[in-house]
């Protein structure tokens, strides 16, 4: 039965759910696409303000629609309501911050809270005034998917493909102007009118948004895909794509389950949608995900054990110590300061990889490609402590710590470069500066 | 207007909700997270409807604990996300409020069917419902939204007087905190579960969204006031009572002016703070609009008397006698009033009530008074193009707009000192005559300009 319901949904077997979804999915892929040029100028918030400042205009339309006697409810008369007092409330935030010393979160918060609260009073007046059909107004503020019908979708549908269309066309000058704004305008591009435009196809993205997510959530259409893509990628090309689709998938997803649940105020569900796409993302992601550090961490980590551990029986290998397993061990332990629960460990990964070996009751031995590890290791280790003796003057007490820091992740370029400035060791492998054997080492 | 008891309380409830709002919303605005208001009392929504299917009831200790908890959980992941995303913090905040308040939201209204909550009265408070539900204290019955309030606001009264040198540090400079041995990232976090606490023991008064202009508005209209802290709390704490006060009056009288009904208590206080804070930007002694345009307009018109009286000055030295018309004043080279009559008109005027200049058959004369004046910028100006093209290898064409910006900011010492420079040097590099000091005693100089940079400068009591 449910199951029946949930396919007739997502697979558009009705009219009212194709309308419906045409709408969102579309609100969906403007607000991603446009979103991503809103948080790299770094005014993500602005858009809050913005929804926020609305609620006055929807108010002020309907309350003066009502005295002049015509239809109170009509959509566009009062979406330009919202548009007015929108762009009202924008000027005010731009303006505050312009001509005062309050900052620009505090003129964010100054504009969005006073505005709504006004819009507030002047809503207590319509729902107290008798004969007044106040229930419309309620969808502008939770959003009402439900009641949306086809002239909303082809407004919105159109309204996002000029959003679109523009952003593909003035792709290279918004990309130029959101990095680097400063740079835009001193190559001669006109920043100001792009600032305008763009701020212009926030606020058509907002005030459209109104009536399907409501004022408070409408923001997160515009913040939570770009976000949710940042995890995924660096280039800005991607990330417009990777937003508008995940725009795109909130919405389908969201617009659906409100459809089965028609009680759920919908722009919620739809916010809620976005919000699980996001924290896929977020744990996910390609280039930014939590999974992702937490993996190349761990990778670190267990490379730089194993490289230590090579180089440390090289060492024990020159200075003579590698012939019984005792003197083995208490080399490494005691000289060379490894822990028992490390030591094994850095065993354990360096058998498994084919490193080292050893005979019934030998010491431990390095194999052939071992060793040609191990001496690589050690070479790129004193190459880079003899480059700090001579060329970065660093004293011979410190030279190891500081080798031990960057010779993890020296690249094969960095290693070439090393060679060139240190011609004399050829190939091979450089005798430490540290003495090596039983009366010193290096820790 | 009929006034009630139940007005009382409501005014009552809004005072205190105001009060207890500014005085930690002024850290908000202090520290420059306003937005961080924003964000918090967005996101306590799901910590007030688990809290009240849980308990079912409005107001109680599990909604603090509730609040407290969402308010670490916001700050934590607003960190985490702009840590992890590399994004600006508002970026963060916006997904994890609306986020969170989705969330919220849907829980309320699944709540709503078996529970006496409406999300209308969560978003936007319902401050004409609180003296309806009351505690009795020795057979004296009050508000339990009352009680709630003023238990908070006493607990962060009591932390800010206890803590008031650690919040001092660690909100104007954390770095400096840090080094002495306060954690300041412990304050923040301390301040964003107060900021909850407040939110929650608010929003049944104004509502969890018109909590922020409670929150951020006092404190913005006590920073264009005041930049001392204790009467910058002051300041913004009156400043929300009063709101409340004139709030609720504005609330049950305005409407009825234009023949409505009353409207919306909480919503009227934010619009009276938002008024407010409007006739701070535009009056404020120092940071108003009006003060600083007045500013702006007095060195404009300053530094145009010192222009017009040098011009007449250089004419004294050509021709005698130091008299220039109004067309002259306009097209002389290089003149600063060239297509400016309204501020050549307004500076003569002013040169004239201060005898400083006559008018006489269309001309303007100067006076003996005027002249000395005159001279003395004249002095500045040469002895400055001699300095940029002896000390500065300034060309000899770009000379004058160098000297011209800087012989208003030229005080007698520093004259004196250009003079002891270039001294036994009787003329500029084209060889106009640099005039004389006048005599000793009557060493005025020209007038500095006062910049508005001034005042800061000044050091406070």
């Amino acid at each position: 039965m449910i199951a029946d319901r949930l396919m007739r949904v997502l697979t558009l077997a009705d009219y009212n759910t194709r309308v419906v979804m045409f709408g969102t999915v579309m609100l969906g892929i403007a607000g991603g696409v446009i979103g991503v040029f809103l948080l790299l100028r770094r005014r993500a918030l602005l858009a809050d303000a913005v929804s926020h400042a609305a609620l006055p205009g929807v108010a002020g339309a309907f309350l003066l629609i009502l005295a002049l006697g015509g239809n109170p409810r009509s959509l566009p008369l009062l979406m330009l309501g919202a548009l007015v007092s929108g762009l009202f409330g924008m000027g005010c935030v731009l303006f505050i911050t312009r001509f005062t010393r309050i900052s620009q979160d505090a003129a964010l918060g100054i504009v969005l809270s006073v505005f709504f609260g006004f819009g507030i009073a002047l809503l207590g007046i319509i729902q107290r005034t008798r004969g007044a059909p106040a229930a419309g107004l309620n969808s502008f503020i939770y959003g009402r998917t439900a009641s949306m019908i086809r002239a909303d979708a082809m407004l919105i549908g159109t309204a996002a493909l000029v959003v679109v269309v523009v952003s593909v066309v003035l792709f290279k000058e918004f990309r130029l102007f959101t990095f680097d704004p400063d740079f835009a305008a001193g190559d001669g591009w006109p920043v100001q009118r792009l600032d305008t435009l763009l701020m212009a196809l926030v606020v058509a993205v907002t005030v459209i948004g109104l009536q399907a997510v409501g004022i408070i959530l409408v923001i997160a259409i515009l913040v939570v895909p770009p976000a949710a893509a940042r995890f995924w990628t660096d280039r800005l090309d991607h990330m417009v794509l990777i937003s508008a689709g995940m725009g795109a998938i909130g919405a389908y997803l969201g617009t659906g389950i409100s459809a089965l649940a028609p009680r759920l105020p919908a722009g919620a569900v739809i916010v809620v949608a976005h919000g699980a796409v996001f924290v896929v993302s977020m744990l996910f992601g390609s280039t930014r995900g939590v999974l992702r550090d937490l993996f190349a961490h761990r990778t670190l980590a267990r490379r730089t054990v194993m490289q230590n551990l090579l180089r440390a029986l090289f060492e024990c290998e020159e200075a003579g110590r590698g012939g019984s397993v005792e003197s083995q061990w208490r080399y490494l332990t005691t000289a060379r300061g490894w822990i028992d629960r490390e030591l094994t460990r850095g065993l354990r990964l360096l058998l498994h990889d084919g490193s080292i070996y050893r005979l019934p009751a030998g010491a431990w031995q390095l194999t052939e490609l071992g060793r040609v590890r191990a001496a690589r290791v050690t070479r790129n280790h004193r190459l880079w402590e003899v480059y700090l003796l001579e060329h970065a003057e660093t004293a011979r007490a410190h030279v190891d710590r500081g080798a031990d820091y960057i010779e993890h992740v020296l690249g094969e370029e960095l290693v070439a470069e090393l060679e060139a400035a240190l011609p004399r060791f050829g190939k091979v492998v450089p005798a430490s500066v540290h003495v090596i054997g039983p009366a010193g080492g290096s820790a | 207007m009929i006034w009630t008891s139940l007005d009382t309380w409501i005014v009552v409830a809004a005072a205190l909700a105001g009060a207890t709002c500014a005085l930690i919303g002024s850290f908000l605005v202090l520290k420059k997270v306003s937005m961080m208001g924003d964000a918090i009392s967005h996101a306590v929504l799901p910590g007030i409807a688990v809290a009240f299917i849980l308990t079912g009831s409005r107001a109680g200790p599990v909604m603090l604990v509730g609040a407290a908890l969402v308010g670490i959980l916001t700050a934590v992941l607003v960190q985490l996300i702009t840590r992890h995303a590399r994004l600006e913090e508002g970026a963060s905040m916006g997904v994890v409020f609306t986020v969170l308040f989705a969330i919220g939201l849907i829980l309320i209204e699944r709540a709503a069917r078996n529970v006496d909550i409406h999300p209308e009265h969560v978003l936007f408070g319902a401050v004409e419902l609180v003296p309806l539900h009351v505690i009795s204290f020795w057979g004296w019955d009050v508000p339990r939204g009352v009680v709630l309030l003023v238990v908070v606001l006493a607990v962060n009264v009591l932390l800010v007087l206890l803590f008031f040198k650690e919040l001092r540090l660690a909100t104007f400079d954390p770095e400096l905190a840090t080094a002495l041995g306060i954690n300041a990232n412990a304050v923040h976090y301390v301040l964003m579960v107060l900021v909850a606490m407040t939110t929650v023991a608010a929003f049944e008064v104004v509502g969890s969204i018109l909590v922020i202009a409670m929150l951020i508005v006092p404190g913005a209209i006590a920073w264009l006031l005041t930049r001392r802290l204790l009467p910058f709390l002051l300041v913004s704490v009156g400043v929300s009572v009063v709101a409340a006060v004139v709030g609720h009056i504005a609330a049950i009288t305005v409407p009825p002016l234009f023949g409505y009904a009353d409207t919306s208590t909480s919503g009227s206080m934010a619009t009276v703070l938002g008024l407010f804070f409007f006739l701070a930007m535009l009056f404020a002694p120092e940071q108003g609009l009006l003060a600083r345009a007045w500013n702006t307009a007095r060195l404009r018109l300053a530094i145009g008397s010192q222009d017009a009286l040098g011009l007449l000055a250089r004419a004294a030295e050509k021709a005698g006698e130091g008299s220039l018309s109004a067309a002259e004043f306009r097209d002389v080279s290089s003149s600063p009033f060239a297509g400016r009559r309204l501020r050549l008109a307004a500076t003569l005027g002013l040169l004239r009530a201060r005898g400083l200049v006559a008018a006489r058959g269309g001309r303007y004369c100067v006076t003996v008074r005027g002249l000395e004046q005159g001279r003395a910028v004249l002095r500045s100006h040469r002895l400055w193009e001699r300095f940029f093209y002896e000390d500065g290898q300034v060309e000899l064409g770009e000379l004058h707009t160098a000297a011209d910006v800087l012989e208003h900011y030229t005080d007698p010492g520093l004259q004196q000192e250009l003079a002891e420079r270039f001294a036994g040097i009787a003329t500029d590099p084209r060889g106009n005559r640099i005039p004389e000091e006048s005599s000793p005693a009557r060493r005025i100089g020209a007038p500095r300009a006062r910049t508005p940079n001034d005042r800061e400068k000044e050091p406070r009591a």
